[in-house]
């Protein structure tokens, strides 16, 4: 990775990343967050920001098709590797089955953990297509929601699988 | 000149003959349309206060007092000041010492402290910088001396003379004081067949919104902007105006989307004041805002209560008097906690029908964050209280729980002790329907060893009956503006969705009293400027009060289309009716016209298309002290039943499933009303099993984060059914109540006496860990085997 050091001493890194099929090359500090990368270099703002600890799932994004909190993953990290966001999901006007889903099973109330809580359910349904309710249940433990109770958005989830 | 315009134009009306209309009564309200936002927010394009930019923005923190209680000796900001990138750094010397409140029962919160530090979190500076980074550093880089004072963290400490002073000017740290007498609770308990007391206590719960707080200040002549997270803009206008002595005309506040608020963003923080100060000193954007530490210390989540309930039966279980002694503890600051203790013991009546209560209240201050309003504001732990010590109460007396409650349940037409007017009342529709899909009969006593059922009730208002300062404004009011062509309509209304989905179902009502279509609804909501007031999302409010002024709006639309419509048509007005945008005559539904054309010659005619809408709740509530909280138009009602099964081994509670059964009156979206449902008592299931901010001996938080403060995951939530019984609430516009707030009431109740079902063993404060209920399995063991030996 190439590194340049500013007048303060400060190391900054060349990377580039892969972002929802289009390549980006940006300059950044060894601990800017991949959460932060995404919202302020390319205002990606789908990515939420709930804990920055690792905690709530807000963040989560498909790293090389893998979910991870973006918040955990510093941005010299990612470099070389293909990250999925939110907004990388709908193709054009269509939405991705899962964020249909997520609309007409009234799955989302105030929003702030469903492009997170879509990232996980897409990975899940990326590597099975069919799961069961503690399948899905478990995809999204690691991202907390505070308005649903989960009922509708386990329920989005099954019936997006369905879909499939 | 009529003449000529018309001949230039090329509008086609659009053909609506084959248009079939719906038989049913309402085309548009109880139906579960999608939310309005949903596209927006499934795609990442909802952008949150803190997802915002604009050109040149700084971005700001506060620095918060590490120490619980201390006097501050000097603060020098020189070092930070010199930080390259830190743009102001400041202190209560560059902000009005003005004291605030959402309460103006007691205004004692400064923007930042003056002499002294009251909490682990209290604000005492702030830095705006070009970056984050360098805020945090600026912010180590600030020297604060303190002398550090003794600290109570406890009420009853707090209470003994000589105890440290929280504020100087509460003796024994008082905050608040209650004493309500209604009917002759001595004289019932001297009469009763059985009397009982027990005490339990709560335990402090944190809103959490997935969301952190943050506030954006912008500054252009003379007028302040900010974008924040709130549940109000109007009060935070208000207060924000007040603070720095502007006109609130010079004020707008707004939000773009807020990502949950439960409560915790009703106030204006240090985010807006610090923001604004630093705005208009550095002539640039300012966005300030919490992270997940500072929001737990910030908190204004529940008060812990500490209860004494005593009630006094006759022999078939009739409640004849109630007493309720409770001590809330209110942190370091009011925030709405004087509501809060009020609610605390106003609400316990609305469920049961007695003549007799008493309700004492002390709310204390502590050096613990300031408590406020959550979710079920005051309800939920009294209501935890009330409803384990019926079931001991049920047990003495060989009654059935769900009998007991039948037996007092209240009925419609009736008023409180403390003169709460009810009309609509389906709580025995509720309790019964609950114990029949529960299975109830089948299972009460009959379930394998380690399993058992409970059940409790709740109720809550649906909008408070008086705003939180004190104003003859309206509560509500909505403008809708039908667009020029007649295809769209725009409601514009101050009231404010949080994500319970209020602009959906506004948009739901204001298309129904139109005779419009969802569809083509759009919203302009929650911004001072825009949009005409509503006090916002808080009390369950918005359904009722805001649906009212939205469905009058929608109604002045209606009566405009059809006049127009009748000259159009040359058929008499009342011959007309307009539903799903076809104007239609009643006699010969085949005669119509679509809604767009009537209202597109309107506009050439007589300009823009508008109706307006105001309400403001009727008179409400008795003469005596505090009496006007609780009130309300109209109150929900609700019952839960829960089936859990304990390890004896390890006390783990595992839920099996949850019954809710509401008495919300009508419905205007479903999907989202039983979603609403579901997150209420998941809210409630939090509080009841994990959820408690827990401190160190000196005040600081030892679980500031999501993960140790340990909301429930996925995993954790049992399954739920939600269900409605048949309700028309008069007050309400089509006849509607609340439903955000009183699934999360009867909770931890219901929890309490599966528990106790279960294993024979009830745990007395919350949570219901599983910890406890192990230490008391564990007890009565010990008790059993001791009494063997």
């Amino acid at each position: 990775m190439q590194a340049i050091t500013d007048n303060n001493g400060v190391k900054r890194y060349l990377i580039t990343l892969n972002v929802n099929g289009d390549s980006y090359s940006r300059v950044v500090k060894a601990n800017t967050t991949l959460a932060n990368f995404l919202r302020e270099e390319l205002d990606l703002t789908g990515t939420k920001k709930g804990c920055e600890l690792g905690d709530c799932g807000s963040c989560t994004v498909l790293l090389d098709d893998k979910p991870v909190d973006s918040c955990l993953v510093l941005a010299v990290e990612a470099d070389g590797r293909h990250i999925t966001t939110i907004e990388g999901l709908a193709q054009h006007e269509k939405l991705d089955k899962l964020q249909e889903s997520f609309v007409n099973n009234a799955a989302v109330q105030c929003g702030y953990c469903t492009p997170g809580m879509i990232m996980s359910a897409k990975a899940l349904l990326n590597r099975n297509p069919h799961p069961s309710e503690q399948e899905v249940r478990e995809a999204i433990a690691g991202n907390l929601c505070r308005c649903t109770g989960y009922v509708n958005i386990v329920k989005a989830v099954l019936a997006a699988a369905d879909e499939q | 000149m009529e003449k000529k315009r018309s001949s230039y134009t090329n509008y086609k009306p659009e053909d609506i003959s084959g248009v079939k209309l719906s038989e049913e009564k309402y085309s548009v309200i109880g139906k579960s349309v999608p939310k309005i936002d949903g596209r927006v927010k499934v795609t990442g394009q909802a952008k949150y206060t803190g997802d915002l930019k604009f050109p040149n923005m700084l971005v700001g923190k506060i620095l918060t007092s590490p120490h619980a209680h201390a006097r501050i000796l000097s603060i020098d900001t020189s070092e930070a000041e010199k930080l390259p990138g830190v743009k102001a750094v400041i202190t209560h010397k560059d902000v009005p010492s003005l004291k605030y409140g959402i309460s103006p029962a007691r205004w004692d919160e400064n923007i930042f402290c003056i002499d002294k530090v009251r909490f682990v979190g209290d604000k005492v500076a702030a830095v705006a910088a070009v970056d984050e980074d360098t805020v945090y550093k600026a912010l180590k880089l600030i020297k604060v001396e303190y002398e550090v004072l003794p600290a109570v963290f406890d009420v009853y400490e707090a209470m003994k003379e000589g105890a440290p002073l929280v504020h100087d000017e509460y003796p024994r740290n008082l905050n608040a004081e209650i004493h309500q007498n209604f009917g002759d609770v001595e004289k019932a308990f001297a009469e009763a067949y059985y009397v009982r007391t027990d005490r339990f206590v709560g335990n402090r719960a944190y809103q959490a919104p997935m969301e952190p707080h943050s506030a954006i200040s912008i500054w252009e002549n003379g007028k302040l902007t900010v974008y924040c997270s709130t549940q109000s803009p109007h009060y935070f206008q208000y207060y924000i105006a007040r603070e720095f002595g502007m006109k609130m005309g010079d004020v707008r506040v707004l939000k773009t989307f807020i990502g949950g608020g439960f409560g915790g963003k009703l106030e204006p923080t240090g985010l807006e004041f610090a923001g604004a100060v630093i705005a208009k000193m550095t002539g640039r954007p300012v966005r300030m805002f919490y992270d997940r530490a500072d929001m737990f210390a910030h908190n204004r989540g529940r008060h812990r209560v500490h209860m004494e309930i005593t009630t006094g039966v006759d022999k078939n279980g009739k409640i004849l008097g109630v007493h309720a002694n409770f001590i809330q503890d209110g942190g370091a600051y009011t925030s709405l906690g004087i509501a809060t203790a009020y609610y605390a013991g106003a609400m316990l009546p609305l469920t049961y029908d007695f003549e007799n209560f008493k309700f004492d209240m002390l709310r204390v201050y502590t050096n613990l964050p300031a408590c406020g309003a959550q979710r079920g504001h005051g309800a939920p732990q009294p209501r935890y209280a009330f409803e384990s010590h019926l079931d001991r109460i049920a047990e003495h007396l060989g009654i059935d729980p769900v009998e007991l409650r039948l037996r007092n349940a209240r009925k419609p037409n009736t008023v409180t002790p403390n003169d709460f007017g009810v009309q609509s009342c389906e709580l025995t529709a509720c309790i019964e329907k609950a114990r029949e899909i529960s299975g109830w009969n089948e299972k009460k006593g009959k379930l394998p060893k380690g399993r058992g059922i409970g059940v409790a009730v709740g109720s809550f208002v649906s909008g408070a009956g008086y705003p939180i300062y004190r104003t003859d404004l309206p509560h509500s009011s909505a403008i809708i503006k039908v667009g020029e062509d007649g295809t769209s309509a725009t409601l514009y209304t101050g009231a404010n969705d949080i994500g319970q989905g209020s602009d959906t179902i506004l948009c739901q009502m204001a298309a129904e009293a139109m005779g419009f279509t969802y569809e083509n609804m759009k919203i302009v909501a929650a911004d001072t400027e825009t949009t005409p007031l509503d006090f916002g999302a808080y009390s369950s409010r918005q359904t009722l009060m805001s649906g009212a002024a939205v469905k009058q709006a929608g109604e002045e639309v209606k009566a405009q289309i059809l006049e127009m419509a009748s000259v159009m048509m040359e058929v008499d007005v009342g011959d007309l009716d307009c539903r799903e945008a076809v104007v239609f005559c009643k006699s010969n539904p085949e005669i119509r016209k679509s809604f767009g054309e009537v209202a597109r010659t309107f506009f050439v005619q007589k300009g823009p298309l508008v109706g307006r809408g105001v309400y403001s709740p009727p008179k409400l509530g008795g003469k005596f002290k505090g009496a006007a909280v609780g009130t309300s138009p109209a109150y929900s009602f609700a019952t839960q039943i829960s089936e859990v099964e304990i390890d004896e081994e390890t006390g783990e509670i595992d839920v099996k499933e949850v019954w809710d059964v509401h008495d919300c009156g009508q419905v205007i979206n479903p999907s989202l009303l039983h979603a609403q449902v579901h997150g209420a008592l998941y809210m409630g299931m939090g509080e009841t099993v994990w959820e408690e901010v827990v401190f160190d001996d000196k005040g600081k938080i030892l679980n500031p984060n999501l993960g140790e403060y340990r909301l429930p995951t996925a995993l954790d939530m049992p399954k739920i059914s939600s269900e409605l019984v048949e309700s028309y609430e008069p007050l309400g516009p089509w006849g509607v109540k609340e439903v955000g707030e009183g699934a999360t009431i009867p909770t931890m109740g219901c929890y309490n006496n599966a528990i106790y079902d279960a294993t024979g063993v009830q745990v007395n404060s919350l949570p219901l860990s599983y910890e406890k209920v192990w230490r008391a399995l564990k007890e009565k063991r010990e008790k059993e085997k001791n009494k063997e030996e």
